[in-house]
C-alpha cells in the first residue's frame, strides 16, 4: 500500500540507467522523449546535493528530473512533489504535460525515497523542507527558468498526499513560491493519525512499514535499518512507542505537529487549490478545511476541490480533471494568464449512479463561489433513542468496520452507490435515530451531536458515525468515515460535542439519519480493556448545509444537445429541398363547370427520355356526359387516370376538374370517384367495415356518403359482414365500384368496371352508369370490351400509344361517313386488302367477318365502289359503319 | 344488383367551396388518427404481435418454476438472479430479455408495415384519391404506428407487472448487485425505463417507416428496419470504434439499466435519446420527402 496518488508507472528501467549513468560520472543525462504527435520534451536527470540537516557538513544526494519542452524562452517553473513511498519517477507524465504547456518542471525523489539517499523525516521542514528551498536555488539559476527577482524563479508545487503537505511546508518556509496545489494531504498530521487522541492504528502501520520496507533500491546498511528502514530514527522510535501503547501521547503529537504545515500556518501566503478526498480516512475533509481557513485568513486565494475518491477508494476517475485544473491554476498565478480560469472557489463531485454503459460511477460537479466550510447553514435533525448500555469487547475484537483501506477502488465504486461494507457488532454500539425525513437534505460539512457518555472504566473511546437508513432498513455510512472520540473522567457521564465526519451526502426524504456510537472499529486502536459505556442523547443532530452549492448540469458532452438540432437542422433541410417549386394554379372559373378537361398532358416512362406513356393528350368531358376512354393495352389509360387521380405526376400538361388544376391531393379530387385498376381493400375486414372507413377516412360526414345505394349497386348481400380476403373477384370488383360511388361524386371513373362481372351485372353496370349521368354527373369509362363502352357511352376518346387518336360523340366517331362497311361474297385475299388499301382517297382498309371496313380520306362511296368493283371485288352490300369495334380498329389501324 | 341511385340529388352546379372540393370535405380531418387505428387494429400481425407479448411473461414464469433457481451465467450478476424477488423485478427481467430484440420487431413491423401494406393491398391509391394530403397520411400512418409499438411495449412489462405480482408478491425492486428499491418508485423507474426503451427504438421506428414508403413490399421494409439495427448492434460490439460507438444508437440501447440501482443515472439515457432523436428526426423527414414526390404506381 503506498500512500501517494495512484499514477501509471513511468519507465523505471530506463530511469534507472540513468542513474547508473549519472553515478558513473557524467554530469547530466539527457532525454528527449516524444510521444505520439506531441511535441518532444527534454528531460535531464541529474542528483543535486544537498546537506543532510543546516549547517551539516555531511550531504544527502537528491535524484531529480528536469523536464522543458519548446523553446528556450524563460517560463514558469513547477515542482512536482511524489506520494509516500513513490519516487519522481511517478510524476514523468504529469511532468511532461506540463512542459508541454510551457513550464520547466522539476521532479525529486524525496528523502528516503527512489534512488535519493538521506532518511525519511516526514517532511522534516530542516530535511525535507530545505531540500525544496536548495531545489529553488537551482531552478534560478537555470537559463529556461523565469526569474521574479535574482535567485527568485516564478516557481509553484504541486503533489499530492506525502507531497501535498510539502508543497504546504515549502510555501511556508519560503517566500519564492507563487503558488501551490496540494492534493489529499494534512493540515496536522498528528490529527490525522491520531484523531481524538485515538491512534488511527491501521493507516499510522501502513504508513510506518511502507517507509520501513525496502522501498528504495540502495541496500539496507545497518542492523538497526531493520526495525525502521529508512525511517528517521525519532519517529521511528515514536510510532513504535505508540503503537505499543495504542494510544498516542503528547511527545509523538507534538513531534508530528511540529512537521506538519499547521506550523507554519500563518506565513503560507500564496494563491492554493486544495484538493481533498470524500473517501479519505487517512487525510478526511476537515484537513483541507484547516489548511483553506488558514490560508484564506493570510489573504491569499484560496480554491477547495473535493474530489470523488481519496487514500480509501484511489483517485483515478478524477485524475485527469484534477491535473486540467492545477494546470489552470497555474497558468492564472504563475504565467498570470488573466484569462485562465481557476475554476470556483468551492467545487464538490457528487456521485450519481453507474453508467452500466460503461460501467464507470458517473460524477457530477458542484460548486459555490464562496467556500462553505464544514458548519455552514446548520440546521437541527431531532434524533430520539433512550439511554443505552454497550460493552466493549475485551482486547476490542471483533471491531467494527467502517472503512477498510486497502479495499481500493471496489469498495469506493460500492460506497458511490451506496452499497459500501460496514458493520457494526450487536451489543457494542447505541445508535439513535431521526424520524422519518419529509424532504431530502443533503448534508455538506461535519454534523454535529450532543451525547452524555459513562464509562464503568472511566474512560470512552467510542467511534461515532452517521448512517443514512433506507425506508426499508438498509443503512449506508456515507463516505465510510468514522470520528473517534476519546471521553476521559466519565466515570459518572460526561457531555460531549462529537463532531462527526465531513461527508456531503444527501439523505433522502423517507429515509432516517441515525446516530451510531460503537466501541470499536477495525481502523483505530481502542482499549483492550473491558467496559460497560453508557450513552444517552443530550440534544440533537446538528446537520451543516450548503445549499448555495449547486450542482452543475450533468457534463454531457456537447453533442449529446447537438444532435438533436442537428437532426433538425438536417431534418428541415431534407424537407425542404428538392420541392418543387411550381406554385398551384388558380383555378379557371370558367371552367368550374367542365368536369374535366385535359391539354397537353405527357408522362415519360421513369428514367425515360422518350418512350412515353402519355403524350400530348388533350380532350375535354362535358357534364351529364358518359365518356369512354377506348385503347388497347399500354395506350396510356390508366397512366391517364392516374395522373388524374394525383397519383403520379405529370411531366408535362395539365388537368383541371371543376375548373380545379390536379395535383397530389388536391381537394377537389374529393368530387371524383375512382375506381382504377382493381380493389383495394383491407383483407382483414369486412366489405361493410372496408367501405365505412373508407369514408371515414375523407373525413366527410357520414350523411354525405349514401353508403346504402353505394350498397346497393354492389349486391352483395350477406357476404357483405365477411373478411374481403374471402371474396371473389367480382366481388371485390363490385365493392370497389360501390367505394368509387360513396358520396356520389360529380365526376365518376371507371377503370375496366365490367371485368369480373356476369353478363347480367354488366347490363345491370351499363344502366347505373347511364342514369349516373343522367342526374347531371359525369362517368368516365375505361374498357377495352367497346360493345358495352357503344351502348353506354355519350362520347369517345379514342388513345393509341399515348396519343390521342379521336374523341367527340359516339355517334360522330362511329357514324362518320367515311367509314364503310363493304359487304362482299366469300373472303377477300390480303392481296385485294393492300389493293383497296392503297387506293387514291382511301385511308385504310381492315377486313372484319363481315367483309371490309374501309375509311376514306377524300374518295367519295360512289368513287370507292367504283373502284372496287375494277377491282373486281365481290361487292355485295355498301354501307355507312356503326359499329364501334369496327370504328375503333379503323381509327388505330391506320398505324398499326 | 338492383337499381339504384333513384334517389339521387342532381349536383350543384358550383362547387362547394372555394378550393372546389365537396361539401364537408377538409383536408385537415382525414384519415383521423381513431380511424386509422381502426384500420390497423383488427389486423392479424397486431394480434399476434399482442398475444406474443403478453404471453411472454406468463412464459418466463413457468421457465422459472420449472427451472427452479439457478446463479447467473459466469457468475455475471444480471437482472436474471433477481427475477423471482417480486412483481417489479420480474417486470424489470421480463423487459431485460425482450429489450434487445423482441421489442424491436413491433416497432420494426408496425412502422415498416405502416405504408407498404397499404400499397400491396393497393388500398393506398384510393386513400391518396380521397383525397387524404401524402404528408397527411403519413403523419397518421406514423402516429399510429408509434402509437402501436408504444402500446406494445407498455403491454409486456405491464402484463409482467400484473402476473409477477400475482406468482411472486408485491415487494421492493431488489437489485442484483445489492440494494433495493420500494416498489413505488420502482414501478416509476421502471415506466421511465419503458419510455426510454421506446425512444431508444425510434431510430428503428423512423427507417422502417422509410423504408415502407420506398418499397411495396411491407417484409422488405421490416426486414431491411431489422437487419440495419442488427448492423448496428454488430458495429457497436466492434470496440475499435472508440468513442464512434457513442454516435450508434444501439450503444445506449441498455442504458435504462441506469435507471435500476438506488441512484439512478441519467446521463447514459440523456444521451441515447439524443442520438436516437437526432437519427430519428432525419429518417422520418427522409420518407416524407420520398412519399411526397412520389409516383404511386402500386
Amino acid at each position: 500500500m503506498k500512500l501517494r496518488f495512484p499514477r501509471p508507472r513511468g519507465r523505471r528501467p530506463l530511469a534507472a540507467m540513468a542513474a547508473v549513468a549519472v553515478l558513473a560520472g557524467a554530469g547530466t543525462w539527457t532525454v528527449a522523449a516524444a510521444t505520439g504527435g506531441d511535441p518532444p520534451v527534454h528531460r535531464e536527470d541529474r542528483f543535486v546535493s544537498v546537506p543532510e540537516a543546516p549547517g551539516s557538513a555531511q550531504k544527502v544526494r537528491v535524484d531529480t528530473s528536469f523536464f522543458t519542452s519548446g523553446g528556450s524562452g524563460r517560463r514558469p517553473a513547477v515542482l512536482l512533489a511524489h506520494g509516500f513511498g513513490g519516487s519522481k519517477d511517478d510524476m514523468r507524465g504529469e511532468a511532461e504535460e506540463l512542459a508541454r504547456s510551457g513550464y520547466a518542471v522539476l521532479t525529486w525523489s524525496a528523502r528516503g525515497f527512489g534512488h535519493s539517499t538521506g532518511r525519511i523525516g516526514l517532511n522534516d521542514p530542516d530535511r525535507e523542507g530545505a531540500d525544496v528551498s536548495r531545489l529553488i536555488d537551482w531552478l534560478a539559476q537555470r537559463p529556461e527558468v523565469q526569474l521574479d527577482a535574482a535567485k527568485d524563479p516564478r516557481v509553484g508545487i504541486a503533489g499530492g498526499s506525502y507531497g501535498g503537505a510539502i508543497s504546504l511546508l515549502a510555501a511556508g518556509h519560503d517566500k519564492r513560491v507563487d503558488a501551490i496545489v496540494p492534493q489529499i494531504t494534512y493540515w496536522n498530521l498528528a490529527d490525522s493519525l491520531f484523531p481524538g487522541d485515538v491512534l488511527k492504528k491501521l493507516w499510522t502501520g501502513i504508513f510506518f512499514t511502507t517507509g520501513s520496507t525496502g522501498v528504495g533500491k540502495t541496500t539496507a546498511a545497518s542492523p538497526s535499518d531493520v526495525g525502521c528502514g529508512r525511517f528517521d530514527a525519532e519517529l521511528c522510535a515514536m510510532y513504535e512507542r505508540v503503537a505499543v501503547a495504542g494510544r498516542p501521547d503528547d511527545q509523538a503529537r507534538e513531534l508530528l505537529t511540529r512537521r506538519s504545515p499547521s506550523a507554519v500556518a500563518d506565513r503560507i501566503k500564496v494563491p492554493t487549490l486544495l484538493v481533498q478526498g470524500q473517501s479519505d480516512s487517512l487525510f478526511p475533509l476537515d484537513q483541507s478545511d484547516a489548511a483553506a481557513r488558514a490560508i484564506a485568513r493570510n489573504g491569499a486565494p484560496v480554491a477547495v476541490d473535493w474530489i470523488a475518491g481519496g487514500h480509501d477508494t484511489g483517485t483515478a476517475n478524477e485524475k485527469g480533471r484534477i491535473e486540467e485544473r492545477t494546470r489552470a491554476w497555474f497558468d492564472r498565478y504563475l504565467k498570470g494568464d488573466a484569462a485562465a480560469s481557476t475554476g470556483p472557489a468551492f467545487r464538490v463531485s457528487r456521485t450519481g449512479g453507474l453508467d452500466t454503459t460503461d460501467g464507470r460511477a458517473q460524477l457530477r460537479g458542484a460548486s459555490d463561489e464562496h467556500y462553505p466550510g464544514l458548519r455552514n447553514d446548520a440546521r437541527t435533525v431531532p434524533l430520539t433513542g433512550r439511554e443505552q448500555s454497550f460493552g466493549n469487547p475485551a482486547g476490542g475484537t471483533p471491531p467494527a468496520i467502517s472503512a477498510v483501506p486497502g479495499m481500493g477502488a471496489l469498495s469506493g465504486q460500492l460506497a458511490g452507490l451506496g452499497l459500501g461494507v460496514s458493520l457494526d457488532f450487536p451489543g457494542q454500539y447505541a445508535h439513535f435515530d431521526s424520524a422519518r425525513l419529509d424532504e431530502s437534505v443533503r448534508v455538506t460539512g461535519s454534523p454535529t451531536a450532543k451525547v452524555k457518555v459513562a464509562s464503568s472504566t472511566g474512560e470512552a473511546v467510542l467511534f461515532a458515525k452517521v448512517y443514512d437508513v433506507g425506508p426499508n432498513g438498509q443503512q449506508q455510512l456515507p463516505g465510510q468515515l468514522v470520528v473517534p472520540v476519546r471521553v476521559g473522567d466519565a466515570k459518572d457521564g460526561r457531555a460531549v460535542e462529537l463532531r462527526l465526519p465531513a461527508v456531503d451526502h444527501t439523505f433522502e426524504s423517507g429515509h432516517r439519519m441515525r446516530l451510531v456510537l460503537a466501541a470499536t472499529d477495525l481502523g483505530y486502536a481502542s482499549p483492550a480493556r473491558p467496559a460497560t459505556y453508557t450513552v444517552s442523547l443530550a440534544g440533537g443532530l446538528s446537520v451543516p448545509t450548503a445549499p448555495e452549492v449547486r450542482t452543475a448540469s450533468a457534463g454531457l458532452p456537447w453533442w449529446t444537445w447537438g444532435l438533436p438540432v442537428g437532426g433538425v437542422l438536417v431534418a428541415a433541410a431534407v424537407l425542404l429541398t428538392g420541392r418543387r417549386r411550381t406554385a398551384v394554379p388558380a383555378p379557371d372559373p370558367a371552367l368550374a363547370d367542365v368536369p374535366l378537361q385535359i391539354t397537353g398532358l405527357s408522362k415519360r416512362y421513369a428514367k425515360s427520355a422518350d418512350r412515353y406513356a402519355v403524350q400530348d393528350l388533350g380532350f375535354r368531358v362535358e357534364r351529364g356526359q358518359v365518356l369512354g376512354l377506348l385503347g388497347p393495352n399500354g395506350a396510356g389509360k390508366t397512366t391517364t387516370l392516374r395522373m388524374l387521380m394525383g397519383l403520379i405526376r405529370p411531366d408535362a400538361g395539365e388537368i383541371r376538374v371543376f375548373g380545379h388544376a390536379i395535383r397530389p391531393g388536391a381537394p377537389v379530387l374529393s368530387r371524383v370517384g375512382a375506381f382504377v385498376e382493381g380493389a383495394g381493400f383491407l383483407p382483414h375486414l369486412s366489405g361493410r367495415a372496408n367501405l365505412d372507413l373508407y369514408w371515414r377516412a375523407t373525413g366527410r360526414p357520414a350523411g354525405d356518403a349514401h353508403v346504402e345505394e353505394a350498397l346497393e349497386i354492389a349486391g352483395l348481400g350477406p357476404a357483405l359482414e365477411r373478411a374481403v380476403r374471402t371474396y371473389s373477384q367480382g366481388m371485390r370488383q363490385r365493392l370497389a365500384i360501390a367505394q368509387a360511388m360513396l358520396g356520389l361524386p360529380d365526376l365518376l371513373i371507371l377503370d375496366e368496371p365490367t371485368n369480373g362481372l356476369d353478363p347480367p351485372q354488366i347490363r345491370e353496370m351499363r344502366e347505373v352508369m347511364i342514369r349516373y349521368a343522367a342526374a347531371g354527373r359525369t362517368v368516365i369509362v375505361s374498357s377495352h370490351l367497346l360493345a358495352e363502352v357503344e351502348q353506354s357511352c355519350t362520347h369517345l376518346v379514342v388513345m393509341d400509344r399515348g396519343r390521342l387518336v379521336s374523341a367527340g360523340p359516339v355517334a360522330e366517331i362511329t357514324g362518320s361517313g367515311d367509314t364503310l362497311l363493304v359487304g362482299v361474297d366469300g373472303r377477300l385475299s390480303d392481296v385485294a386488302v393492300e389493293k383497296v388499301a392503297s387506293l387514291p382517297g382511301v385511308a385504310s382498309a381492315v377486313r372484319t367477318d363481315e367483309g371490309l371496313l374501309v375509311r376514306l380520306d377524300g374518295a367519295s362511296a360512289r368513287e370507292l365502289l367504283v373502284e372496287l368493283v375494277r377491282l373486281e371485288i365481290p361487292v355485295a352490300s355498301v354501307g355507312p359503319h356503326r359499329r364501334l369495334e369496327d370504328a375503333f380498329l379503323t381509327l388505330i389501324g391506320g398505324s398499326a | 344488383m338492383k337499381t339504384a341511385l333513384n334517389s339521387a340529388p342532381v349536383p350543384a352546379s358550383a362547387s362547394a367551396s372555394a378550393d372546389g372540393s365537396a361539401e364537408g370535405y377538409r383536408a385537415r380531418r382525414t384519415l383521423p388518427l381513431r380511424v386509422e387505428a381502426a384500420r390497423q387494429l383488427r389486423r392479424r400481425r397486431t394480434l399476434v404481435v399482442g398475444a406474443v407479448l403478453a404471453a411472454l411473461p406468463f412464459v418466463l414464469i413457468a421457465a422459472f418454476a420449472i427451472g427452479g433457481d439457478r446463479g447467473g451465467r459466469d457468475g455475471r450478476v444480471s437482472l436474471m438472479d433477481t427475477a423471482t424477488a417480486s412483481g417489479v423485478n420480474f417486470a424489470a427481467t421480463a423487459l431485460f430479455v425482450s429489450a434487445g430484440f423482441l421489442l424491436v420487431v413491433p416497432v420494426a413491423l408496425f412502422c415498416g408495415d405502416a405504408v407498404a401494406s397499404e400499397a400491396s393491398w393497393s388500398s393506398l391509391r384510393y386513400l391518396l384519391a380521397a383525397p387524404v394530403p401524402r404528408s397527411r397520411l403519413l403523419l397518421s400512418k406514423l402516429a399510429v404506428a408509434l402509437g402501436f409499438s408504444a402500446a406494445a411495449m407498455v403491454l409486456l412489462p405491464l402484463v409482467a407487472l400484473a402476473a409477477g405480482t400475482a406468482a411472486y408478491g408485491w415487494g421492493p425492486l431488489r437489485i442484483p448487485t445489492g440494494g433495493a428499491l420500494d416498489a413505488g418508485t420502482a414501478t416509476w423507474r421502471l415506466a421511465v425505463v419503458v419510455a426510454y426503451v421506446f425512444v431508444g427504438q425510434l431510430v428503428t421506428a423512423a427507417l422502417a417507416f422509410w423504408l415502407s414508403t420506398v418499397t411495396d413490399a411491407p417484409l422488405g421494409a421490416v426486414g431491411g428496419a431489422m437487419g440495419l439495427t442488427i448492423v448496428g448492434n454488430v458495429l457497436d460490439a466492434v470496440t475499435a470504434l472508440g468513442h464512434w460507438r457513442e454516435v450508434l444508437p444501439a450503444h445506449w440501447q441498455y442504458a435504462w439499466a441506469d435507471a435500476l440501482q438506488p441512484h439512478a443515472e441519467w446521463s447514459g439515457m440523456v444521451k441515447g435519446t439524443a442520438v436516437s432523436v437526432g437519427y430519428a428526426l432525419v429518417l422520418s423527414a427522409c420518407a416524407f420527402r420520398h412519399f411526397r414526390g412520389k409516383d404511386v404506381v402500386s
